[in-house]
Formats: C-alpha cells, sequence, structure tokens
C-alpha cells in the first residue's frame, strides 16, 4: 500500500491471492451453477488454476507489476482446460501487459488492462454482451467505471460503482438464453439460470475493488 | 457418490497409468499427460492428434495405435485439454509430414487446440485441424456454440488414422477427415445422469421414469425431457432427425454404430441395433458397416447414442484397414 490510489507489486499480487481465495470459498457454488445449464466444472477448474497461481505467486520477486498478471495468464492457461482456461489467462495477461514495467499500477492504467482484456475474450470467444457469458459482467463493469473515472469519482467510489454494475449484470443474465459455450445447447432451458462465468468475473471485480479499498 | 477411485483429483492420472501399464506394447505416456503411440513419430507418416476431456474412454487415448491415432491428449474429466498438452502431442508425433488435430466442436476444446496449433506452427510444424460437429440434437445457428462433436468423431479417427497408415498426404488426411464429418450424423438419449468425480453429485437429476433425449457427452442435460419408452420408440426419436438432417436416402450405404454411453449394457445395445436396422431396412438404407459398443462414454451414464455415416468406398476401405489399438483392434 502506498496510499497514492494506485497498487504496488504486492498489492496486485495481494489481489490475485484474494481472488483465489475467493475462487476457493465458491467453488461448490460455482460449479452448482455451471451444473444447472453447463457440465458441472466451472468452480473445480478456476480452484485448480489458481491453487497452482498462488504457488507461482509465492515464487516471484521483484517490482514489476505486470509480471504478476503475465504469470497468472499463462499459469491459468497451462492448467484450467475449457473454455474459462483461455477465457480468464487471456484476461490477465492483457492486464499484464498493461502493467508492464510499472511498479506501480493507477486505476486508469487497471482499466486499460480489463479494457484490452475484453477485447482478448471478445476475439476469442467472439461473444457479444447479452450472449450470457463472462463478458456481460465484465462489459457493464468497465463502462461504469470509465464512466465514474470521467465524471472525476475518486478510485474507491468508481470500483464500487463497477462492482454493482458488474453484479447487476451477473444477475441480468438469469432470464438470459446462452448463445455462447455450452449452456448454448440447451437453448431455451438455459433460462432461469445465473451464467456461471459472468459469476466469477462478478468475483474478480469484487476482489479488486476491496483490495483497491484498502490501498485507497 | 461410490466410485472406484483412490481420490477424486487422481483419477485421470491414475487411470492413464493404469493404461500406460496395460498397453505397454502400442503406447506410452509423456508429460504433459499426453498418450502417445509406442513407434511415434514416424518418418513421413502425417500425425494424427485428438484429445478432450477425460470421462469419455476408450475415447481417445485407447485408439491411439497402429491405424488410428499417433497421440490423444486428456484433460480433467469433462474439460477440454490445455494447449500445452496439444503442442507437446504434436512435436511427439511430427515425423515431417505435418499433423492433423481431430477435433470435437466445444467452445474449450476449439479454443486451446487452436493455441496449441499456433505454437505448433512457430516451431515449423505444418497442422492442419478438423472439427467434428455431429450431434442434431443441437441446432446450428448463430444462437448456439454449434453441433457439438459425438460419436462421429469414433468413426473419423479411424477412417483418417487408417489413411495416414497408407501414406496420404496432409492436404489428403485433412480432406478425408472432412468428408466423414460431412457425412456423419448422430444423437443420444440418458436414462441417467452421471457423476464428475471432483463434482461428487450428479450433473442433473432425472426420475425413475424418465429419460433426457438430446444429449451431449458431459452429463449436460439434452433437449427435452419426458417418460420412458420402450426402446423401438426411443430409436425411431434418435433416427428420425439423424435421417432427416443429411438426409439419409433409400440406395445409400451407411455404417451404422450403436454407442453405450458408460452405464448400459451391451444386451440393450443390441437392442438398440434391432431397432435401427429395422428401420433403415423400411427406408432402403443398406447397413454395409457397423459398430455396437461403448466407444465414446460419459462417464457411468446409462443410454445410447447412434450414429450414421454414409460411406462411399474410400471411407469403406480405411474403416477396413488394420487397426490396433487399446480400444478396437482387427486385421492384424
Amino acid at each position: 500500500m502506498d496510499g497514492s490510489g494506485s497498487l504496488s507489486f504486492e498489492d496486485v499480487r495481494g489481489w490475485v491471492r484474494r481472488y483465489a481465495g475467493v475462487i476457493a470459498e465458491n467453488k461448490v457454488y460455482l460449479t452448482e451453477l455451471d451444473s444447472a445449464i453447463g457440465d458441472a466444472d466451472h468452480g473445480i477448474n478456476m480452484d485448480r488454476g489458481f491453487t497452482a497461481v498462488l504457488l507461482k505467486l509465492d515464487a516471484l520477486s521483484g517490482d514489476d507489476a505486470g509480471v504478476v498478471c503475465k504469470t497468472v495468464g499463462s499459469t491459468l492457461i497451462s492448467t484450467v482446460g475449457g473454455a474459462g482456461g483461455p477465457l480468464y489467462g487471456t484476461l490477465f495477461l492483457q492486464f499484464g501487459i498493461a502493467m508492464s514495467g510499472h511498479p506501480s499500477v493507477s486505476l486508469n492504467e487497471w482499466l486499460a488492462g480489463l479494457d484490452a482484456g475484453i477485447t482478448g475474450i471478445q476475439r476469442l470467444g467472439k461473444a457479444e454482451p447479452g450472449d450470457k457469458t463472462m463478458l456481460d459482467a465484465l462489459m457493464p463493469a468497465r463502462d461504469a467505471l470509465k464512466q465514474a473515472l470521467a465524471n472525476g469519482t475518486p478510485p474507491n467510489e468508481a470500483l464500487r460503482d463497477a462492482v454493482a454494475a458488474a453484479e447487476a449484470g451477473m444477475k441480468a443474465t438469469i432470464p438470459l438464453v446462452a448463445r455462447k459455450g455450452r449452456a448454448s445447447y440447451l437453448g431455451e432451458r438455459s433460462a432461469g439460470h445465473q451464467d456461471p462465468g459472468a459469476t466469477s468475473s462478478y468475483l474478480l471485480l469484487k476482489a479488486a475493488a476491496d483490495t483497491w479499498s484498502e490501498v485507497g | 457418490m461410490k466410485k472406484l477411485i483412490n481420490a477424486p483429483d487422481r483419477v485421470v492420472d491414475d487411470a492413464l497409468a493404469g493404461m500406460a501399464a496395460a498397453h505397454a506394447d502400442l503406447i506410452r505416456i509423456e508429460e504433459p499427460n499426453i498418450i502417445v503411440r509406442k513407434d511415434a513419430p514416424k518418418k513421413g507418416k502425417v500425425g494424427i492428434i485428438s484429445g478432450g476431456g477425460s470421462g469419455h474412454e476408450p475415447m481417445h487415448g485407447g485408439f491411439v495405435g497402429f491405424g488410428m491415432l499417433d497421440a490423444a491428449c486428456p484433460g480433467a474429466v469433462f474439460t477440454s485439454p490445455v494447449p500445452d498438452q496439444m503442442q507437446a502431442a504434436t512435436k511427439a508425433v511430427n515425423g515431417g509430414a505435418g499433423v492433423l488435430h481431430i477435433v470435437k466442436n466445444y467452445t474449450g476444446d476449439i479454443m486451446n487446440f487452436d493455441m496449441a496449433a499456433q505454437l505448433a506452427e512457430a516451431e515449423g510444424i505444418k497442422v492442419k485441424a478438423v472439427v467434428m460437429a455431429d450431434d442434431v440434437a443441437v441446432k446450428d445457428s448463430l444462437y448456439t456454440a454449434g453441433r457439438r462433436g459425438v460419436g462421429g468423431t469414433v468413426l473419423a479417427e479411424k477412417i483418417v488414422g487408417g489413411a495416414a497408415e497408407a501414406g496420404a498426404d496432409l492436404d489428403k488426411v485433412t480432406a478425408l477427415c472432412q468428408k466423414v464429418q460431412d457425412n456423419v450424423r448422430s444423437m443420444g438419449m440418458a436414462l441417467t445422469s452421471c457423476t464428475v468425480p471432483a463434482a461428487g453429485k450428479p450433473t442433473f437429476e432425472l426420475g425413475e421414469d424418465e429419460m433426457e433425449i438430446g444429449i451431449g457427452i458431459h452429463g449436460e442435460p439434452g433437449r427435452t425431457r419426458m417418460k420412458l419408452a420402450p426402446a423401438d420408440q426411443i430409436v425411431d426419436m434418435l433416427m428420425t432427425p439423424i435421417l432427416e438432417d443429411l438426409p439419409f436416402k433409400s440406395g445409400d450405404k451407411v455404417l451404422a454404430f450403436v454407442n453405450g454411453m458408460g452405464g448400459t449394457p451391451l444386451i440393450e445395445l443390441y437392442v438398440v441395433y434391432n431397432a435401427v436396422n429395422k428401420i433403415l431396412k423400411g427406408r432402403g438404407v443398406t447397413i454395409a458397416r457397423n459398430l455396437v459398443g461403448s466407444y465414446i462414454t460419459s462417464l457411468e451414464m446409462a443410454g445410447c447414442s447412434i450414429s450414421l455415416l454414409r460411406l462411399d468406398d474410400e471411407m469403406t476401405r480405411f474403416w477396413d484397414a488394420p487397426v490396433n489399438t487399446p480400444g478396437l483392434r482387427w486385421g492384424v
């Protein structure tokens, strides 16, 4: 923590460790959401990936915050499998590229990482907003964060806005009919269930906001 | 959960070690968890690899060997493998003539295979991919991830493996695999759900008197749930969409594949085959080849899938060609 409203190498590592803990706590919940409309492995896969990430993070040193996120991204791609591995891996790689060489990361830089991550996810998964995917949590969060920062909202509040938008986006996936991923095989029967990917993405935003609130 | 396992997180590793011990004459296991044909790479032969989540045994690892796959990449149960596996497998089987990836159409499989293909190509290996998408239960539209790759994949791996063994080049092997995909249609049903070991409970619940029509191979629910019916009626419900989709016509010669989902005894699969045979006879379609048994499974799920492949001389010849793998063996 440096009190200047930015994240240090340690803070970024703290964010990822916090999220790893949240994933472990929600492993069963995410898997149950996936049972309803997918193949019952989202929580299990994410937990396997972040367990591997924690081991890698412990071994990191230096002050480049980008290295933390790049390590997270490549570890997720190598250990998660499914669609979650490439998608979350890409998100973290893009955070890593945006933070590359930075010993401290401003909220604007963090937002640039999120933005690039969303672009990467769209390139890979070819999903649009409303397809009942992780983007339905991430995109409203990004837009809310952009808006808040443009309005001069302090970082902490801006992130709270983003988390609220992610949560609303996540809940809004419940009535949606899935158009991507395994849930799309269900057609109309996918409606009435919250998307597991949007849920894990909301949790990622929330872990980030909790981390920033301690820093700021 | 009642399973013959040591621990949920050891199932894949323990099973791979068992396969390696049982079939040491045909395969070897390499890091990071890939099953490679014993004599790979074969100089000048196109390498054929496939992969996907575990839990579908004998597919894909059981189809590694002479006349079929050169390597298979098993992920966690029902989870696509990671790019590192396909990259390693591609390198392990490259005999200089390039490598074909046979990919089942699932969002995760496509992404992970695509990443691996890019990594392998960056190392100078020629890679082509064919996506199998033969499940007529899924509407192929902009509003879905597209049809799933199911039973047709087993037939493609056999036929393409035979062609590669006979010396066909990468373009020919790729075109043949696409021809199989273009001429095969499948659909499945479940009498029970299945339990992913790490999840510990069934993926979905089915009542004693219910069945699920149009299931995939990952315990994902199907298209419709209905009251259990006699086998002949169930087969009709699967065959009609299959026949109408291609469509299969009077005079066609087909390979009829009746597949068990893992928990259905062979005696019931023959009941199903009998119904398939009657329906095809009635339509003037000739069963030129067949396969009956559990080859692409969904753990302990009870149920079946039916695949029909419209054959021509080339596909028939390579289906008949010798094969020697843990899961399929003839002509040797």
